[in-house]
């Protein structure tokens, strides 16, 4: 029996389906019943607190964690199966910077396995590795190392690897951290026009402050999904409990210099 | 007259023969030192290195060329080595360590069991590549094509699991495949250098004229092709050194290399 996606629409455009899906670490669940659904061509902030389950939720998206029970669609398929058509781009921290490449050979990455030996060698540079690093307007400084770059040129150059991959499905793992916000713009401005072009990105955050400026829909998960929805229309008090506990009403009408103090 | 001096050894077949295998090193060490210092392999380069003795000492018993053993048994304790580093829950270094003393101090007592046919345990530490056969110098030929070959066709692959193991599985690669080959032709490089440097100096082929080539260079391709040329420097310089100061071949060689480095640092040190 073919299941009900999630989003509960008929012939929907959904191509992250997730049902029931379970994470267990040594007896403790991380993730408990999760499922919710990602139309293609949406961009998600995903919230929820340290240890929430963020990133075990992305890492079972991408087929590096397996789930206890229920199932995961990536387009269609169990994940892991991606023929690159998921680019995952994992926190900071995971990533070896001690490896000396250049921006050109990171997004050139995205090629791995494809073209002939020059290609694979570094001798020839094809045309859509630059079209990738003009996109996320890194060109300019596609021979310098990524070991030197700010957290923003980072983030770019690694959207531009998803774009040589030609991958339709982005995933970010607090991609934001480290990185200061007029850099923050640069970055989502990239990502914005990737949405526009049908790209479906799912992007962790911890910035409640401009969700709603920021995300077309949030997906708020602590252990399960607590909401999911416009980001307008999710922010309720008895959501930002579920997920902050009694501190989350500080949160409510959270402003930049206002915290919502009620004195 | 200087070409005399560069001339002159030559007229021996066994000094043609060591500089074959010199220049071979040379290539070979460099490229998969470049991934050695880059992923901190250098303790795992320098366990491969220890471990394949019972092998070594195991052909030599039996009449053929140490080699012949090695190549075997570097290969299948590359692929024991990789399980138990991604398996295990003992930390890598230790579970590391106590499989590569397990099988030198094995090498070593097998030595010991069949001592008295001529083995010259020194040569087996700090490595006599003047004693090179012809047999050897084929293998060591095919070798380094099949290394090179497989370096050059998954130099992609392995650069990405390098810098971002889960990105990279994420992005379809068999991460876990390419991360076995790389300790595999590791192991194989090993295995054709011990010829050279011996068991002890092995690691010092493998990482310093790579890391040379680190202090100058900036880009991990261009980490190779610099590297390449300080690995047949220093093992080519080297060779002459043993030759005309009458010096055991391996150490002359590492000690250049080390050299080279040195000089390289204190340039890079003045500079900064």
């Amino acid at each position: 029996m073919a299941l009900k996606c999630p989003c509960l629409t008929e012939n929907c455009s959904c191509c992250i389906q997730v049902f029931g899906a379970c994470v267990e670490f040594s007896n403790v669940l991380a993730l408990d019943d999760v499922s919710f659904a990602i139309p293609q061509g949406v961009l998600t902030g995903v919230v929820g607190p340290n240890g929430g389950g963020k990133s075990t939720l992305f890492n079972a998206l991408v087929g590096l964690q397996p789930v206890a029970h229920g199932t995961i669609l990536i387009n269609g398929s169990p994940p892991g199966n991606s023929n690159g058509e998921v680019s995952y781009v994992p926190q900071t921290d995971r990533i070896n910077w001690r490896f000396p490449l250049s921006v050109r050979d990171v997004v050139s990455l995205g090629q791995s396995g494809k073209g002939t030996l020059l290609h694979n060698l570094g001798f020839k540079t094809d045309s859509i590795i630059e079209e990738s690093l003009r996109k996320v307007d890194m060109w300019n400084t596609r021979d310098d190392l990524v070991s030197t770059l700010s957290g923003g040129q980072r983030q770019r150059t690694f959207i531009a690897r998803a774009l040589t991959q030609e991958a339709d499905i982005l995933i970010l793992d607090e991609a934001f951290s480290g990185v200061d916000i007029s850099s923050q713009e640069g970055v989502l401005s990239v990502l914005r026009s990737l949405r526009d072009e049908g790209k479906t990105i799912l992007m962790a955050t911890h910035d409640l402050n401009t969700l709603s400026d920021r995300f077309d829909e949030v997906l708020c998960i602590n252990r399960h999904i607590c909401a999911h929805g416009r980001p307008e229309t999710v922010f309720t008090k008895d959501v930002l409990t579920e997920l902050y506990g009694s501190h989350g009403g500080m949160f409510a009408g959270h402003q930049i210099g206002r915290h919502g103090h009620v004195d | 007259m200087w070409i005399d001096l560069i001339i002159e050894p030559f007229q021996y077949k066994f000094m043609t023969r060591a500089l074959i295998v010199c220049v071979l090193v040379g290539v070979m060490c460099p490229f998969l030192g470049a991934h050695v210092i880059n992923r901190e392999m250098g303790f795992m380069g320098d366990a491969l290195a220890h471990a394949v003795m019972p092998g070594m000492v195991a052909a030599y018993a039996v009449g053929f060329s140490p080699l012949i053993g090695a190549v075997p048994t570097g290969i299948a304790v590359a692929l024991i080595i990789g399980y138990m580093v991604k398996k295990s829950n003992i930390s890598s270094d230790t579970s590391i360590g106590i499989l590569f003393t397990g099988l030198f101090a094995l090498g070593l007592v097998l030595l010991s069991l069949i001592g008295g046919t001529g083995i010259n345990v020194e040569d087996i530490l700090l490595g006599q590549v003047m004693s090179t056969s012809t047999m050897d110098v084929y293998m060591t030929i095919g070798l380094t094509a099949l290394v090179l070959g497989l370096m050059l066709i998954f130099y992609k692959q392995m650069v990405f699991i390098g810098f971002d193991f889960e990105g990279a599985t994420v992005a379809g690669i068999p991460a876990s495949k390419i991360d076995y080959l790389l300790l595999v032709l590791l192991s194989v490089v090993i295995v054709v250098t011990l010829q050279v440097v011996g068991i002890i100096l092995v690691v010092g082929m493998l990482i310093t004229p790579a890391s040379t080539s680190t202090l100058i260079t900036r880009r991990f391709s261009t980490v190779i092709y610099v590297g390449i040329l300080f690995g047949i420097v220093s093992a080519v310089v080297g060779l002459y050194i043993s030759y005309y100061f009458n010096l055991p071949s391996g150490p002359s060689i590492a000690l250049t290399s080390t050299i080279m480095f040195t000089l390289a640092f204190a340039k890079k040190w003045r500079t900064a």
